[in-house]
């Protein structure tokens, strides 16, 4: 069953046609990689499926509904998370509740049972953290919990993020270059962490990177963008030996 | 003057009494400000135009329609958050300084028309309002807000106003309404605007359209600025410093703004986030525990 669905979309800013005509069909339970060089309109259509930017043209389909023209916060609450490229965590807040927060979409305490202190609003926060506690000791950052975000390394900024992300309980879950930043050793982690967590959480996994070993060996699908075009598409086998994908952007002899 | 701060003046000179009471005032009035602009991160400079609705309209209530003190200074509040829900709508899409500016803009708009508002004497002021405020009701009110203000920030709603400050697109991302939760703290701290305001005129006695400039908008930000943004304790002890300052510095008489200014600037290169904005208890005790945790820089 597709989970989502891309028909023709299309992104314009001013003249500039960021993506053009983008078919895409998203199965249920697998990791979906998007690559291509820089420029190519991978973090336009994240941001057109988190519902940041609306599409000039096109339609977009998440589980059978259709969601383009949707708010951001809605999108999100219908079980879409992701990550950022540049990262985008609360700074001033503690890891752990970077995490708390990542659940807002999931949780319904309102302003005045916060005032209150109501009974259901306090089971309800305790419920929020056991969660986040449990997502930071996935990612390895429960030791860091009190810290601030922007007082972690890179790569912990990274999987924060991703915990974040999943304490939205998403079924849909988008990474922007995960492994950006990332040294070898950490990369291994994040290839296991995303294995993981596809399994126990019984996720579907779209991700934008270009570190093409963890693209190769994790991702079952691959799309190719190039000028906003889609110019392949298939397993990391094919895309590895596909002329179009080779000349512009592996290079000869990757 | 009434019963119980007539017995007060027999422990307290009736000088610090005053200083106390409008500690409190301002206290609350700072607390809804660091709600808009410390927590939520939406500059706003004009909220005295939110604390003078509060006092003209209790004022007005208790003077000629008879409004008990409670239900004047519920009523005022409640006017003054309508008003912030009002503006907050369009306005609450705008960032930063364009929205410190119509801020600006509503808050003058506030002040001339209470300069030509009948009712409510036009640029003469109103006098003769009920001297219902004391420092029991201030303290009161004050503690009751503090506690209410410390729930609120430590839930899920207080994380979500945090979580907008920090990064807009991300608090989207995880399903947090952005726009509508900025209104509904722009409505929240109008409501405290409007509380000291009707705490405010029910002390003074006497109210006129200049007691709510640009100024005292400035001098209740500068409040939650120094004391650190986001930070209740932090605006607790900005709103103590800030009220304190120009009492003691009286001794200096004319150089009284100079000192003032100066002191500002020094504590901002100091603690460029506020004195307490960036100290957390849990950071304090980590310290005092184990005397050797590195310090905690930012």
């Amino acid at each position: 069953m597709p989970v989502l669905t891309l028909e023709g979309i299309s992104q314009e800013f001013g003249g500039l046609r960021a993506l053009d005509g983008v078919n895409m069909v998203v199965e249920e339970g697998e990791i979906f990689g998007i690559i291509g060089p820089n420029g190519a309109g991978k973090t336009t259509l994240f941001n057109i499926i988190t519902g940041i930017y609306i599409p000039s043209e096109g339609d977009l389909i998440f589980k059978e509904q259709r969601i383009n023209r949707m708010a951001t916060h809605n999108i999100a609450r219908l079980g879409i998370g992701r990550t950022f490229q540049n990262i985008r965590l609360f700074n001033k807040l503690s890891v752990l509740d970077n995490v708390r927060v990542g659940s807002h979409g999931i949780s319904r305490s309102g302003f005045f049972k916060s005032l209150l202190g109501l009974p259901s609003m306090l089971r309800e926060e305790k419920e929020i953290k056991g969660r986040a506690e449990e997502l930071l000791e996935l990612v390895g950052l429960y030791d860091k919990k009190m810290e601030y975000a922007d007082n972690l390394a890179y790569g912990e900024q990274r999987r924060l993020e991703i915990a974040r992300a999943l304490a939205l309980k998403p079924s849909l879950l988008l990474l922007d270059e995960p492994a950006a930043g990332m040294n070898s050793g950490e990369k291994v982690e994040l290839m296991k962490l995303i294995e993981q967590i596809r399994q126990e959480m019984k996720l579907t996994i779209l991700l934008v990177e270009h570190d093409m070993s963890l693209v190769m060996n994790i991702c079952e699908r691959i799309a190719v963008l190039d000028y906003g075009r889609k110019i392949a598409e298939g397993p990391p086998e094919e895309i590895k030996n596909d002329e179009r994908v080779i000349q512009s952007y592996l290079g000869v002899g990757a | 003057m009434n019963a119980l701060d007539a017995t007060l003046t027999q422990y307290i000179d009736p000088y610090y009494l005053r200083i106390m009471i409008l500690l409190g005032i301002n206290i609350i009035l700072a607390l809804g400000l660091n709600l808009i602009t410390g927590v939520t991160g939406q500059l706003s400079m004009g909220h005295a135009g939110f604390m003078s609705i509060g006092a003209y309209t209790s004022a007005i209530l208790s003077m000629q329609f008879g409004f008990s003190y409670l239900m004047a200074l519920l009523t005022g509040a409640a006017v003054a958050a309508f008003f912030g829900f009002l503006i907050g709508i369009p306005t609450l899409r705008l960032e930063g300084d364009y929205l410190a500016m119509v801020t600006i803009g509503f808050a003058e708009i506030i002040r001339v028309f209470f300069l030509n508002f009948e009712p409510g004497g036009r640029a003469v002021g109103l006098s003769g309002i009920p001297q219902h405020t004391n420092f029991i009701t201030v303290w009161l009110i004050a503690l009751i807000i503090i506690a209410l203000n410390t729930r609120l920030l430590k839930s899920r709603m207080g994380r979500a106003f945090y979580a907008i400050r920090e990064n807009e697109i991300a608090a989207a991302s995880t399903g947090i309404d952005t726009t509508r939760l900025k209104i509904l703290a722009f409505t929240a701290g109008s409501f405290l605007g409007g509380l000291g305001g009707g705490l405010y005129s029910h002390y003074m006695y006497y109210i006129n359209p200049q007691d709510f400039g640009f100024m005292k908008s400035i001098e209740l930000l500068n409040m939650v600025i120094l004391g650190g943004m986001g930070s209740i304790p932090g605006t607790i002890l900005g709103s103590f410093i800030l009220t304190l300052a120009p009492e003691m510095l009286r001794i200096v008489a004319e150089y009284r703004l100079l000192f003032y200014g100066a002191l500002l600037v020094i504590l901002m290169i100091f603690r460029p986030n506020g004195i307490l904005g960036d100290v957390r208890i849990y950071d304090l005790k980590k310290r005092w525990g184990r005397k050797e945790v590195k310090t905690c820089q930012s």
